[in-house]
């Protein structure tokens, strides 16, 4: 069967790659600390050795509209081109070419289904930068097959927190009874308290630092009981309007499992967001 | 009542460079052109297989053409949806996030809870 290595969390901030490439005047003062935890962070990947990354995140209205929105989607297909032209003209992202898993595409969705989850699929599918900043974060070599699996934060009615956790119990789970020999790192995106559109966005920090607080210690600890009782779709709201992006964090607490410690725990407060980064290895951290 | 129609606006103009720059140029043309030719297509759909019965309201079209976001946020458009292309249109014209920032001060009279933006 195949093995969980990694299971890894963390922030898509699309500025990322342009700040890390910038140089001379346009290099921002905080991107030199900026590089260096990423740095650090993708070495917690690169030690765990994976062969196949499953890929968490959340779609920005670029592939999936309201007209036939799913609620959980998982990508089913040989390639994967990556990147909008809106991402290129907002964040300088560059136009990518995944990969695909197809076979585990195909074993999620099937055994998903199964487990009571009603996925969507696609076999066209154009992934954005809650997908690709990871790979730009932790393998720029973008040289490993993947899964994407997308999931409604965005569009309401959203599903509920728990059916996140759920979710998240439900595949690893299925990656774990997946027949193969091949080693798979889960990896997945969220925000911590966030406002796009609003009047609390692009303040100095996160528009709810104690939020964010409460949040990193609910993740590194593994604390689901208290992120449940705590959390609620109404409840998203109040820490920034675009908080429900959470549930992805929520989604790979289910995956890491209740109570689990974060093996990588690490935080960066920028402007406008607080930046996070979770790792943890099933199977005890690589030599 | 058409706040799909809003929000499938800024999302179809969002991602074509040429529409962007023209709703910027000619938000009033735009507007009453895309309401025309354009609100009705079914995406993913072959062009003939259009609905019939999508329009603004004379609040929301109003709202496109002066290009006031504040309204639209009012309105309940997805926030998202507004500042993305608002961001393409007129950041050029500012300094390092003075748009954003300025942005964001014009909606400080909201508060919580903000419009609802369930389509």
């Amino acid at each position: 069967m195949a093995e969980v290595v990694a299971v890894i969390a963390s922030t898509h901030h699309p500025f990322y790659y342009r700040a890390s490439t910038a140089t001379g005047e346009d290099r921002p003062p905080f991107a030199d600390e900026w590089v260096r935890k990423i740095t650090a962070f993708r070495e917690t990947l690169t030690k765990a050795n994976p062969d196949v990354l499953v890929m968490v995140g959340s779609d920005h209205f670029h592939q999936l509209w309201l007209d036939n929105m799913p609620q959980f989607l998982v990508g089913k297909a040989p390639f994967y081109d990556a990147n909008w032209y809106n991402e290129e003209r907002e964040f300088g992202l560059p136009r990518m070419l995944l990969k695909g898993q197809e076979d585990l595409s195909a074993h999620i969705l099937r055994a998903g289904l199964d487990e009571g989850f009603d996925l969507a699929f696609s076999n066209e599918l154009r992934i954005d930068h809650s997908v690709t900043c990871p790979i730009i974060t932790l393998r720029p070599e973008a040289d490993l097959p993947i899964v994407p699996i997308y999931t409604n934060i965005f569009a309401p009615p959203l599903p509920q927190p728990k059916r996140f956790v759920q979710l998240g119990r439900a595949i690893r789970e299925i990656v774990e009874s997946w027949p193969s020999h091949l080693r798979v790192a889960i990896i997945g995106t969220g925000h911590l308290s966030l406002e796009l559109g609003g009047p609390r966005q692009f303040g100095p920090h996160g528009p709810d630092p104690e939020f964010d607080r409460k949040a990193v210690e609910w993740i590194a600890t593994g604390d689901l009981d208290r992120c449940l009782a705590e959390v609620t779709l109404d409840s998203l709201h109040s820490p920034g309007n675009a908080t429900h992006g959470f549930m992805d964090f929520m989604l790979m607490m289910g995956v890491a499992g209740a109570g689990q410690k974060a093996d990588h725990v690490d935080s960066l407060d920028l402007f406008h967001t607080m930046e996070a980064y979770f790792t943890w290895y099933p199977n005890g951290a690589p030599r | 009542m058409s706040k799909y129609l809003v929000d499938k606006f800024l999302f179809t103009i969002d991602r074509d460079p040429e529409l962007v720059e023209r709703y910027r140029e000619q938000p009033r043309e735009t507007v009453e052109w895309w309401e025309v030719e354009r609100a009705n297509a079914v995406l993913n759909c072959h062009a003939g297989e259009a609905s019939t019965w999508l329009c603004f309201t004379d609040e929301e079209r109003e709202a496109l053409t002066s290009h006031d976001h504040v309204k639209l946020f009012e309105l309940g458009a997805h926030p998202f949806l507004t500042l993305t292309l608002f961001i393409a249109m007129f950041e050029r014209d500012h300094g390092p996030l003075e748009y954003q920032k300025a942005y964001g001060a014009r909606l400080a009279h909201f508060d919580l809870p903000y419009p609802d933006i369930a389509t």
